[in-house]
C-alpha cells in the first residue's frame, strides 16, 4: 500500500465525466509522472486529489485514511497543489504569498521554513518584497512551490510546472524538484506533457488516455518502450 | 473672507467628512474582500442606527446601544452575505448590483413600515457639549466622529496588513482559487468581509444621525457621498476612503459657502462632479493602486 491509492476514480464537470475509473498509486518518497494528451483527464485528475473537484465514485486513501471533503481537509492531510497555471496570489508580495502558504499551519511558527526555502530559492529571497503578479514566468513558477512547501506537504502535485516556461528555466525547475526529492523525502505526483523531461525525473509512470490509465510501469520502461512512445506520447 | 465662518465650515466638512469616509471604509472593505459595490450600505446602517435608536427608546444608555448595534450589525452582515450575496457569488456585476439595489428597498421600505417615515431624534454618543476656539465653534460629537474615524482605519489597516485572518481575506480576494489551495475558507472570509462592513456602517449611522435626524431615508444621501469617497481615494484603500471623505466633506461645505450658484441645493452635484472627475484624470484614486499583471 502506497502513501496515496487511488481506486476506481470517476469525476467530471457536471453532466461532462472526464474520469472513468482511474487506478494509481504512489510510494512514500517516489516520485511519479502521470503522462497524456491534452484533455486525457490529466488535470482533473490532480483537482480531485487535491478536493477541488468531488469524485462521482471511488475512493482516495491518503496514508492508509480514506480522504474527501474540502480543500482545506486534503490540504491539512498534507497534500499540496501547485495548480496549472501556477496559481500564485499576484497582489501578494512573495513573502505574503509564503505566509499564506503556511495559512494551515494555524498558529505554529513557521520561520524557519521561511528561511529554508529562501535559502533553497535565491530568487525568491531576492524579490520577497516585490508583488507575485510582478514575477517572470520561471520565478512564479518556483514561488508556487515554495508556497506548497510552506504547508510542509507529505505530497505535492504538480499540474504542469513547464508549461509557459522555457526549455532551460523547465530544466532548471526540473532540477531543483530532483534535489528537493532528495534532500526532504517529499513525494511527488507530476502531471506533464513534457514526456522526455518528467521521465527522466519519475521514478514510475502512467500513461493516461480519454480519463483511462492505458499504461503505467517503471519510468524507463515506459520510456524505452517506441509503441507506447508513440501512440500516446507523440514522440 | 471672514475667517470665522471659513474655519467654522471646515470643521463642519472635516465632521461630514468623517463620516463619508467611515462609510466609504465599508464600501472599500466589502469592495476589496468580494469586488462587489454595496449599494445597500447606507440602509444597512440606517436599520443598524434604528435598531440602536429603538433600545434607547426602551431606556438603553446611547453608549450601550450603539454597542449593542454595531455586534447586530456584524452578525447581520454575515448573515445577509450567507444567504443573498453567496448565490450571485461570481455572477456577472450587474446581477450583484441588482441584488444589493433590492437589499438598499427591502431594508428602506421595512425600516418604513416598523418605525414609520417620521424623523427621530438620536442622542450623540458624545454628548452635546459645544467648544469655542475664539469665534469657532466644535462639537463634541465632532471630535468623537474624527476620532471614532482614526481608531477604525487603524484597526482596519493592522488588521488587513499584519494579522493572519486579514492575510487571508485578501489573499481570498486575490485569487479565490488558490486560496482553498492553501486551506483558506473563502466562504467564511468572506462573511468576515461583510460583517466589518456592516459593523463600520452601523458606526456611521449612529454618529451621522444626531446631526441629520433618523428616518428610513437618512443614509441616502450619506451614501452618494461616500462613493465619492471611496472612489477619491481609491476604492481599495482604507487609508484613501478616510482621506476621499474628509476631502469631500470640506469641499462640499466650502463649495456650498463661496459659489453662490451652487448653496445648500446643489452640495449633492460637487459630490457627482467629484466621482466624474476623478474618473477621468486618476481612475485607480489617490490612494488605489493599480493591478499588476506580467503574462
Amino acid at each position: 500500500m502506497g502513501l496515496l491509492d487511488v481506486n476506481d476514480l470517476h469525476a467530471g464537470y457536471g453532466p461532462v465525466s472526464v474520469l472513468h475509473g482511474i487506478d494509481l498509486t504512489v510510494e512514500e518518497g517516489a516520485i511519479v509522472v502521470v503522462l497524456g494528451a491534452n484533455g486525457a483527464g490529466k488535470t482533473t485528475t490532480l483537482r480531485t486529489l487535491s478536493g477541488m473537484l468531488s469524485p462521482s465514485r471511488g475512493t482516495i486513501r491518503f496514508d492508509g485514511r480514506p480522504l474527501a471533503g474540502k480543500p482545506a481537509t486534503f490540504v491539512r492531510s498534507g497534500i499540496a497543489h501547485v495548480p496549472q497555471g501556477r496559481g500564485t496570489f499576484p497582489q501578494l508580495t512573495v513573502e505574503e504569498n509564503l505566509r499564506l502558504g503556511a495559512y494551515s499551519l494555524g498558529r505554529q511558527p513557521y520561520d524557519d521554513d521561511l528561511a529554508r526555502w529562501y535559502d533553497f530559492f535565491p530568487r525568491l529571497a531576492e524579490r520577497r518584497d516585490q508583488r507575485g503578479g510582478s514575477l517572470s514566468g520561471g520565478e512564479q513558477q518556483m514561488l508556487a512551490v515554495a508556497r506548497a512547501l510552506m504547508m510542509r506537504p507529505r505530497l505535492l502535485l504538480l499540474d504542469e510546472p513547464s508549461l509557459g516556461l522555457a526549455p532551460t528555466i523547465t530544466q532548471n525547475l526540473f532540477e531543483l524538484l530532483r534535489q528537493l526529492n532528495e534532500d526532504t523525502g517529499t513525494t511527488m505526483l507530476i502531471v506533464e506533457q513534457n514526456a522526455n523531461l518528467a521521465l527522466a525525473l519519475a521514478s514510475y509512470a502512467y500513461v493516461i488516455e480519454s480519463g483511462e490509465i492505458v499504461t503505467e510501469g517503471p519510468a524507463e520502461t515506459v520510456g524505452a518502450d517506441d509503441s507506447i512512445r508513440r501512440a500516446y506520447l507523440g514522440v | 473672507m471672514d475667517a470665522t465662518l471659513f474655519f467654522n465650515q471646515v470643521i463642519g466638512g472635516l465632521a461630514s467628512g468623517a463620516i463619508y469616509g467611515s462609510l466609504a471604509l465599508a464600501l472599500v472593505m466589502i469592495y476589496r474582500s468580494t469586488g462587489i459595490i454595496n449599494f445597500a450600505q447606507g440602509e444597512m446602517a440606517m436599520f443598524s442606527t434604528y435598531i440602536a435608536w429603538q433600545l434607547t427608546e426602551w431606556g438603553v444608555n446611547i453608549g450601550l446601544a450603539a454597542l449593542i448595534a454595531i455586534g447586530v450589525a456584524f452578525l447581520a452582515g454575515t448573515a445577509i452575505q450567507s444567504s443573498i450575496i453567496r448565490p450571485v457569488e461570481g455572477a456577472d456585476h450587474l446581477t450583484q448590483i441588482m441584488v444589493t439595489l433590492g437589499l438598499f428597498f427591502i431594508l428602506n421600505n421595512v425600516a418604513g413600515w416598523q418605525w414609520t417615515f417620521q424623523a427621530q431624534v438620536v442622542p450623540s454618543v458624545f454628548g452635546d457639549e459645544i467648544f469655542a476656539v475664539g469665534d469657532v465653534r466644535i462639537t463634541a460629537l465632532s471630535i468623537g466622529t474624527v476620532i471614532v474615524l482614526i481608531a477604525e482605519v487603524a484597526l482596519l489597516t493592522l488588521l488587513l496588513q499584519k494579522s493572519r485572518i486579514g492575510l487571508a481575506i485578501r489573499g481570498a480576494v486575490d485569487n479565490a482559487d488558490s486560496a482553498e489551495l492553501v486551506g483558506i475558507s473563502v466562504s467564511r472570509m468572506l462573511m468576515v468581509g461583510w460583517g466589518l462592513a456592516a459593523a463600520f456602517g452601523a458606526i456611521a449611522g449612529i454618529l451621522v444621525t444626531p446631526r441629520l435626524f433618523l428616518q428610513p431615508n437618512v443614509m441616502f444621501g450619506v451614501l452618494i457621498y461616500s462613493f465619492a469617497a471611496a472612489i477619491l481615494g481609491g476604492l481599495d484603500s482604507p487609508i484613501g476612503a478616510i482621506v476621499g471623505g474628509l476631502v469631500v466633506g470640506v469641499t462640499e461645505n466650502l463649495a456650498s459657502t463661496y459659489i453662490d450658484f451652487v448653496g445648500g441645493d446643489l452640495k449633492i452635484g460637487v459630490a457627482l462632479a467629484l466621482i466624474v472627475g476623478v474618473l477621468l484624470i486618476k481612475p485607480n484614486g489617490l490612494f488605489g493602486r493599480g493591478e499588476v499583471a506580467r503574462v
